[in-house]
């Protein structure tokens, strides 16, 4: 039992007109781990997380949550499952006891039973204070934990989060990080998408990436961190010259290219000692490098090392609150 | 920390489930109805002010063989009644523009469940409606004639067409890309009364538009309201009325339904 995945696909497609959104996903999720779907706009973790949550029939392949398959199945997986997408999905013109009442009441709690687990969770998601005043006047960290509280009302075995973490501010952000962090302490199976590499690495044990509706990578965060090395020097050259040879140097192993910029970035592991021996490397004669600064390694560079070209339309804020 | 755990509820699909659903949802588009106070106030107030309107500015012009006000109120029921069950639309064409619609499906409700919340929100709304204008009607002369029975009969047809048009409405917002485009619907519903014997006799108006004033299922539900209000003979309009109401319904279910369905693959 343990051992069996959670969350299962194999070879999910899907198209929408003659755009292929999915083109063969292939997932497993532990019970009990959190899994983030990592990726830019457009990957396709949206519809994957909707075919998991029987919201979307897949054209081919297959998905099972919690044992059942998620078409023929699909009310055994819906009462296994909650669901939160990136846009808020309760009544504005409902307090937040109303609304989890509500879906407690949808869930098949009894009236008295889902009053109380409204409470419960209101106290549980630190909203007990604004139970009585209607979503629509919450902030946007509000209306996410409600939205997740809201999900929470049958105790789901996977909780699905799309993007939980998009359009909040830092403080919020964090506050999302740690009701993760104690869902899964609970034992909830959690599975998330974000385009923040440093928010799948904070909060997920394994990460799958995800480009133009295919896994590109998958493993734990190290895994994914050790091939894109995890952090990235950028070289400022002094001059064109400077730059066209240390290019050349370079060649493919310069996952960073900004000529206007004379920028070149090339992927370390942030120890003193490697860029130290980076710098002996690709300017011996101490002459052709400027400046260096030291990044995290952002979603486009693992993109760069895992596809060999940049996330077409990765969203390239850094994440907040780091 | 609390008790995380939830009793799991048996039977998901049964008709135990979809009732519930489907009470659950009438209590929250009722609740989102009553403080949607824009609209609220709008049905309640224009079917108000249309009566006065006719009354007063084009009554005295109007010669249709009685007293106009008596004449008219049934034309005006019916007129708020249509205008209130449109809303059904705007409410879900609003529902399926938004996230909620995942939410809910997710819990395994269903269209059916939805559309139901919303019908039975547009009854409510409109037996408020009839209230206020019957109670105005009232005011400023309106007499009717009938019984327990008639009063009885005229609110069943009443209910019927309110249900008919409501549940079309929620057809028609399923239809809808966003709640402007249904919205427009609402003009629709709300100009239909006028070629009918609402408000002036059906002979009074040219020939080519007796066919279509004389057969819409507007005519016989007004027709029928008159008739029982007034304490006279109904006829055919009454069975007519319930045939029209009974089959736009019918339409309506199958066609949210399906287009439910469709909206959601």
């Amino acid at each position: 039992m343990a051992d069996e995945p959670v969350v299962e696909t194999t070879g999910l497609e899907k198209s929408y007109g003659r755009v292929k959104v999915l083109a063969g996903v292939d997932l497993r999720v532990a019970r009990g781990s959190v899994f983030a779907l990592l990726g830019p706009n457009g990957a396709g973790k949206t519809t994957t997380v909707r075919i998991l949550s029987t919201l979307v029939r897949p054209d081919a392949g297959r998905a099972r949550v919690a044992g059942f398959d998620t078409v023929r199945d699909r009310r055994e997986v819906r009462r296994r499952i909650s669901l939160t997408g990136q846009y808020a999905a309760l009544d504005e013109q409902q307090t937040g006891e109303e609304n989890l009442r509500m879906m407690g009441r949808l869930y098949g709690l009894t009236r008295r039973r889902a009053r109380e687990r409204a409470g419960e969770l209101l106290e549980r998601f630190d909203l007990a204070g604004a139970a009585r005043r209607r979503a629509g006047t919450y902030s946007g960290g509000m209306r996410r934990r409600l939205d997740i509280a809201a999900g929470l009302v049958g105790d789901p075995e996977v909780v699905l989060l799309d993007e939980p973490t998009t359009g909040l501010d830092p403080r919020s952000r964090q506050t999302m990080w740690e009701l993760v962090a104690d869902l899964a302490a609970a034992g909830t199976t959690v599975l998330l998408t974000t385009q923040y590499l440093e928010e799948a690495d904070r909060l997920a044990g394994r990460i799958a990436l995800l480009d133009a509706g295919r896994v590109v990578a998958d493993g734990t965060a190290a895994d994914l961190k050790r091939r894109v090395a995890g952090r990235r020097l950028d070289l400022t050259l002094a001059d064109a010259a400077a730059y066209g040879r240390t290019a050349e140097l370079l060649g493919g192993r310069a996952v960073h290219r900004q000529p206007d910029r004379l920028l070149l970035g090339v992927p370390t592991d942030g120890s003193a000692s490697h860029v130290r021996s980076l710098l002996e490397e690709i300017d011996p004669e101490r002459d052709a490098v400027a400046r260096f600064t030291v990044h995290e390694a952002t979603l486009d560079d693992v993109f760069l090392a895992l596809t060999g070209r940049a996330a077409a339309s990765a969203d390239r804020r850094e994440p907040a609150g780091a | 920390m609390p008790d995380l755990t939830a009793p799991r509820a048996a039977a998901p699909g049964s008709p135990a489930r979809v009732l519930t659903h489907s009470l659950v949802m009438a209590a929250r588009c009722t609740r989102l109805s009553a403080r949607n106070t824009d609209a609220l106030l709008t049905s309640l107030i224009l079917p108000v002010m249309l009566m006065l309107v006719f009354v007063y500015f084009f009554g005295g012009a109007i010669d249709t063989g009685t007293r106009y006000v008596t004449y008219i109120v049934p034309g005006v029921l019916v007129l708020c009644a249509g205008y209130g069950a449109a809303a059904t639309a705007v409410g879900v064409a609003g529902d399926m523009a938004e996230g909620v619609v995942d939410c809910f499906r997710s819990l395994d409700v269903g269209g059916t469940s939805l559309m139901a919340g919303h019908v039975a929100a547009s009854a409510a709304r409109n037996a408020a409606a009839t209230g206020v204008v019957l109670a105005v009607a009232l005011a400023i002369g309106f007499r009717p004639e009938a019984g327990p029975a008639g009063w009885a009969a005229a609110a069943g047809v009443l209910a019927a067409y309110v249900l008919a048009l409501s549940w079309l409405s929620a057809a028609v917002g399923l239809l809808a890309k966003s709640t402007e485009a249904a919205s427009g619907f609402t003009f629709l519903v709300l100009f239909l009364p006028y070629p009918s014997s609402a408000f002036v006799l059906v002979d009074t108006m040219p020939g080519w538009l007796h066919g279509f004033a004389g057969n819409q299922p507007v005519t016989p539900v007004i027709e029928s309201l008159r008739g029982l209000l007034l304490g006279q003979p109904v006829g055919g309009a009454l069975w007519q009325a319930l045939a029209w109401c009974a089959g736009i319904l019918t339409v309506s279910v199958a066609a949210s339904g399906m287009l439910f369905r469709r909206r959601t693959a």
